[in-house]
């Protein structure tokens, strides 16, 4: 252990640039890592319960190492390659799906201007990442020369992309009443003292339903996880990925649930403002990163109520609610949106100038 | 109207915060779910489980190699043979096997038998490990009397006003 610790500190002394940034990059996702592999196990717990079992309870503490026992185990798997997949892009997809769910991560505040960036159009970088994240699916479907996996990619390409639409209008009405790209001037924006009810979700309510359900569509999650559809198609993208490999998929997945269960907070329910805010009750009503995260937590539990009591959706239905229900209540909440704004019908917090 | 109604019946997603209330209720409800290799479910005194042959108190064997069981058996699970003893010239078995892999315990060995010497335990939770140990020999059945007469007895007395 000494030597290991002379170890670091030399390295640390002969690259303190690469320290820095090594250290930087691990510091927000080794948090997002543990908080993965806790999601899973909580996520097998929750749907257990609604189906009246106990869920994981034999490894560890109620369970809890049942998470660290099934990443160790899919460590140590192989990985199998099918012969005729394109080997380069068969490697590159988990990566390329990895990646941005990590990178979108550096802009989301936990406090006021308190994230790895501060960017001033941090919702748009938040939007190109998201996005990219489908490329990873689509290739690994691509590459392995599988008939279910091409299917499974062709569905979740069509289907990420309905989706971001409505997704994208979702953002234009929260932009329109904060006037910034900057997430936490969205969130300054929804400070006031009417408590919960100053947060965006009152006024947007119809965009704050579409952006989560519109998430659920892009993270591939049931009820609209036709990508996988295990009943029809396998494992859709992800059937021939084995190993590490198909972890890192996996991780990539719930990565993104937790950013998306994140982001919502952040848009709609007033990021780190007490729901009590300016109601004077001390604590309580004192903003923090702990709402952040209890919001956060919520939201993140919905994915997986949903999961548990949703069917899936039939591939037609998708693409009925993606186009021609929620496209129409975007653009014309949009509309409503811009009149609330140009009206003043929304109070907009301190600081931030619309 | 009704066309109208259903739009608006989805547009405010009725029926699936219906869905949702749903489990979330489920989601508290008590778990009755049994953790059997920790906690076991009580077992009837008519449990048909492993079977056994059983002794007299005094070490006599019961079986008197009637054939009545194998007779019995709709599995044809049960093989006898039977011989005068040589030490005394009484009628035994000199082969009772039973094969566990025809035997669908359905306890008309146990009924038919006119000396209460093949019987079925509560055992339920055994396993093979070598091809041939599905074959219960008169040895091994013996011995399961043996060990469990304790039990097999207490069940016997138990259920014995109802027989």
């Amino acid at each position: 252990m000494d030597s290991l610790i002379a170890l670091l500190n030399n390295f640390i002394a002969q690259w303190p640039t690469l320290s820095l940034v090594i250290g930087l990059i691990a510091l927000p996702l080794l948090p997002l890592i543990i908080s993965v592999a806790m999601y899973v196990w909580w996520e097998r717990k929750v749907i257990g319960w609604m189906h009246v079992r106990m869920g994981p309870n034999q490894i560890g503490p109620l369970g809890l190492a049942q998470a660290f026992a099934d990443v160790f185990k899919l460590l140590f798997k192989e990985i199998t390659v099918p012969e005729k997949a394109s080997s380069f892009l068969f490697y590159l997809a988990p990566l390329l799906a990895l990646v941005p769910a990590m990178a979108a991560w550096a802009v989301v505040p936990i406090g006021d201007k308190l994230a790895w960036s501060n960017a001033n159009a941090g919702l748009l970088y938040l939007l190109a990442m998201t996005s990219l994240g489908v490329y990873g699916i689509i290739l690994a479907g691509w590459a392995s020369n599988s008939k279910y996996a091409f299917l499974g990619a062709m569905r979740s390409a069509a289907q990420v992309v309905s989706y971001e639409i409505a997704m994208g209008m979702a953002l234009v009405s929260v932009l329109i009443l904060c006037g910034s790209l900057n997430l936490s001037d969205i969130v300054n924006a929804q400070a006031g003292n009417k408590g919960l009810f100053d947060w965006f979700w009152l006024p947007l309510l119809p965009m704050f339903v579409i952006y989560f359900v519109s998430g659920v569509a892009e993270t591939n999650r049931a009820p609209f996880d036709v990508a996988e559809g295990e009943s029809e198609i396998v494992a859709g993208f992800h059937v021939e990925y084995s190993g590490s490999a198909f972890a890192i998929f996996f991780l990539a997945e719930y990565a993104n649930m937790i950013l998306v269960a994140f982001l919502a907070s952040v848009l709609f329910l007033g990021g780190w403002l007490s729901p009590l805010q300016g109601w004077g009750l001390g604590l309580l009503s004192a903003p923090g990163w702990w709402w952040l995260f209890a919001k956060a937590f919520f939201m993140a539990f919905l994915f997986l109520w949903f999961r548990a009591t949703f069917p899936r959706y039939r591939y037609d239905q998708i693409m009925r609610l993606g186009w021609k229900v929620f496209i129409p209540i975007t653009i014309a909440w949009t509309f409503v949106a811009g009149c609330l704004a140009y009206f003043g019908g929304v109070t907009i917090g301190p600081g931030v100038n619309p | 109207m009704n066309r109208v109604l259903n739009y608006f019946k989805s547009l405010f997603l009725l029926e699936l915060l219906q869905g949702l209330w749903i489990t979330g209720r489920y989601l508290v409800k008590p778990k009755y779910t049994m953790q059997y290799p920790m906690e076991k479910i009580p077992k009837s005194n008519r449990f048909r489980g492993l079977h056994a042959l059983r002794r007299y108190p005094n070490g006599e064997e019961r079986c008197i190699a009637c054939k009545l069981c194998e007779a019995v058996c709709p599995a044809l699970a049960i093989t006898i043979d039977a011989a005068p003893r040589a030490s005394d010239g009484q009628r035994r078995t000199t082969r009772y096997e039973i094969d566990l892999f025809k035997c669908i315990f359905c306890g008309f060995c146990e009924e038919s038998c006119p000396v209460d010497s093949i019987v079925e335990t509560d055992i339920h939770e055994y396993h093979f490990e070598k091809r041939g140990e599905n074959i219960l020999t008169k040895e091994k059945l013996l011995a399961l009397g043996d060990r469990y007469e304790a039990e097999i007895a207490a069940a016997r007395a138990q259920d014995a006003a109802y027989r």
